[in-house]
């Protein structure tokens, strides 16, 4: 089961981002995770939250472009030294689009990556004795 | 200074009315024989030849407007056979097809010849070297230019548009003194000028400009930045092409070649006729082609009509500067754009929803044509890669409808501007007055 992360275009105007904080304040939704892409006009904030559907249905009703995306959300069980590990693992013809950090607890680091095949990526991992977070 | 054609530009009004008269009933007999669609109009309309004695009767006629060309298109408004017409223009029309407009040898000479009197009026004769820099091509605007030139016996440099640094350095290398292009392509020719550092190394005298709306004030400071006389110049491929009308050397508006044209000015709305020095929409009926002749034709600009007696010894009725459109058709870069090409270029794409604005900039002295589209759900992707990609594909869709480049920029859902539920469409930040 791949774990839904929440898309949000923003476009770069003063005051989008706290109008985004507000509707998740207002719905108790609270943020694990997220990465902000940016290009020159607007910006993609990726977000692991507590009630992704709910996000994107409150976000939705106020006039934001909101998305759901399967992602993959894997442990290392060796801290960010075992990173290599999972890129071996995912053997896969596609390549990993994004990456961002999940926790950087301390044995309980994760990280979260965005690949095309999720169900077979995240089945290969499983094999291999990772542990996947959903 | 000189006057091209003194028998025809000073004449006086009693002449002018006569030879107007006598040219609009001819020109009606014609397209009553020769175009089914005038046929049918004034036959709707219960009207016969007969019924026009004269430039008084120009009220009974019926408008034609752009619709009734694409309606006709390619050639369903032509008065002679295909074996007469010798050469074709095109200009883009409000959904993508073009209007189509063919000409006569005669028809040709003509133009030439209205474009020598504009030559004229800018102090320009056969001694002078004169730069085209309009495109040359379906535009009007560079060939009609063009055999203008060699009409009046100058030499002409045809240019067309694309290269400034190589245009100024063969104005300096040719000893150009005439200039003909759009006043924004003007205003970027001088600002590559000043850069280039040659300005002391110009001979250019007089520049004819237009294609587009400017302003008296843009006008005046082009003649002082590069010391030299700039004229006014209109005209509509519909009718001819450049060479309408042009102003003086005094600048109280362009006279326009009555001998050629009938101009009215209407209330848009009423469709009343308006007295002097009213504004309202011009209309213009072709009074001696052959090839298209058009009666009555509106052309949605925005200007009133005076018929003093200009200072230049002129008697031609003159046309004050345009003060707008009477519809929603945009000029940029001397290209006309419609707002619902854009529209339907959006739609023919599966990814877009109609939703968008469209932005108008003039930077520098060049105008900037911005779309903003908003970014639906359905197309919404996590991905900047995707989006630039959607943001190409859109950009090329509107290039490929309008001919002008195109910055798309995505913007957020309900984020453009609505007064009363209806998105504002366009922003012209353009200054004209």
């Amino acid at each position: 089961m791949a774990l839904k992360q929440l898309s949000v275009f923003l476009e770069n105007r003063e005051g989008r981002l706290e109008d985004l904080f507000q509707v998740f304040e207002a719905n108790n939704i609270e943020i694990h995770s997220f990465s902000l892409a940016e290009s020159s006009e607007y910006g993609i904030l990726r977000l692991i939250v507590s009630n992704p559907e709910i996000a994107k249905e409150e976000l939705r009703a106020v006039d934001f472009s909101a998305s759901l995306t399967d992602v993959v959300a894997v442990r290392l069980p060796g801290g960010f030294d075992s990173l290599k590990s999972v890129t071996d693992a995912v053997t896969s013809e596609y390549n990993i689009e994004y990456m961002y950090v999940l926790s950087t607890e301390k044995d309980k680091q994760a990280i979260v990556f965005k690949i095309k095949n999720v169900e077979e990526v995240e089945k290969s991992l499983e094999e291999k004795g990772f542990t996947l977070i959903n | 200074m000189e006057i091209w054609n003194e028998a025809k530009e000073c004449m006086s009004r009693d002449q002018m009315t006569q030879l107007q008269s006598a040219r609009l009933k001819k020109a009606v007999t014609n397209v009553y024989h020769n175009v089914k669609f005038y046929r049918q109009k004034m036959q709707e309309m219960g009207l016969e030849p007969g019924d026009i004695k004269g430039i008084e009767d120009i009220n009974k006629l019926p408008f034609t407007t752009k619709a009734d060309l694409r309606d006709n298109y390619p050639f369903g408004l032509f008065a002679v056979p295909k074996t007469e017409i010798v050469r074709i223009h095109a200009s883009s029309g409000t959904t993508g097809k073009p209007t189509v407009v063919g000409y006569t040898r005669k028809d040709l000479d003509t133009w030439s010849e209205c474009v020598a009197r504009c030559l004229t009026m800018a102090g320009l004769g056969k001694d002078d070297i004169i730069q085209v820099a309009y495109g040359y091509g379906l535009f009007t605007g560079g060939l009609g230019a063009h055999y203008g030139v060699e009409n009046l016996g100058a030499t002409v440099v045809p240019m067309s548009t694309g290269n400034t640094k190589k245009l100024i350095n063969m104005m300096i290398d040719f000893e150009v003194t005439g200039l003909m292009c759009t006043p924004s392509y003007l205003m970027h020719i001088a600002e590559v000028i000043e850069e280039m550092g040659v300005k002391d190394q110009i001979k250019l005298k007089s520049t004819i400009n237009g294609a587009e709306p400017w302003t008296e004030a843009m006008r005046i400071q082009i003649e002082d930045r590069l010391n030299i006389k700039a004229f006014d110049i209109y005209g509509l491929s519909e009718l001819m092409g450049p060479g309408v009308a042009n102003d003086c050397e005094y600048h109280k508006g362009m006279h326009i070649f009555e001998d050629y044209f009938l101009p009215e000015i209407i209330d848009p709305n009423s469709k009343e006729s308006l007295e002097d020095n009213v504004t309202g929409e011009l209309v213009l009926t072709n009074l001696n082609k052959e090839g298209m002749p058009l009666l009555r034709y509106r052309t949605r600009d925005l200007t009133s009509i005076s018929h003093d007696v200009c200072d230049c010894g002129r008697t031609t009725a003159r046309l004050s500067r345009f003060k707008g459109r009477s519809d929603d058709m945009l000029i940029i870069r001397g290209v006309n754009v419609f707002p619902s090409q854009i529209e339907t270029a959006l739609l023919s794409l599966d990814e877009t929803t109609p939703n968008y604005q469209i932005i108008v900039d003039r930077v520098g002295s060049l105008d900037n044509l911005t779309v903003k589209v908003e970014v639906d759900e359905k197309f919404f992707s996590d991905e900047i890669r995707e989006l630039e990609k959607l943001e190409k594909k859109i950009a090329y869709a509107i290039q490929q409808m309008i001919g002008l480049a195109t910055k798309v920029k995505l913007v957020e859902p309900r984020s453009i501007e609505r007064s009363e539920g209806k998105a504002k469409r366009v922003i012209d930040n353009r200054k004209f007055d």
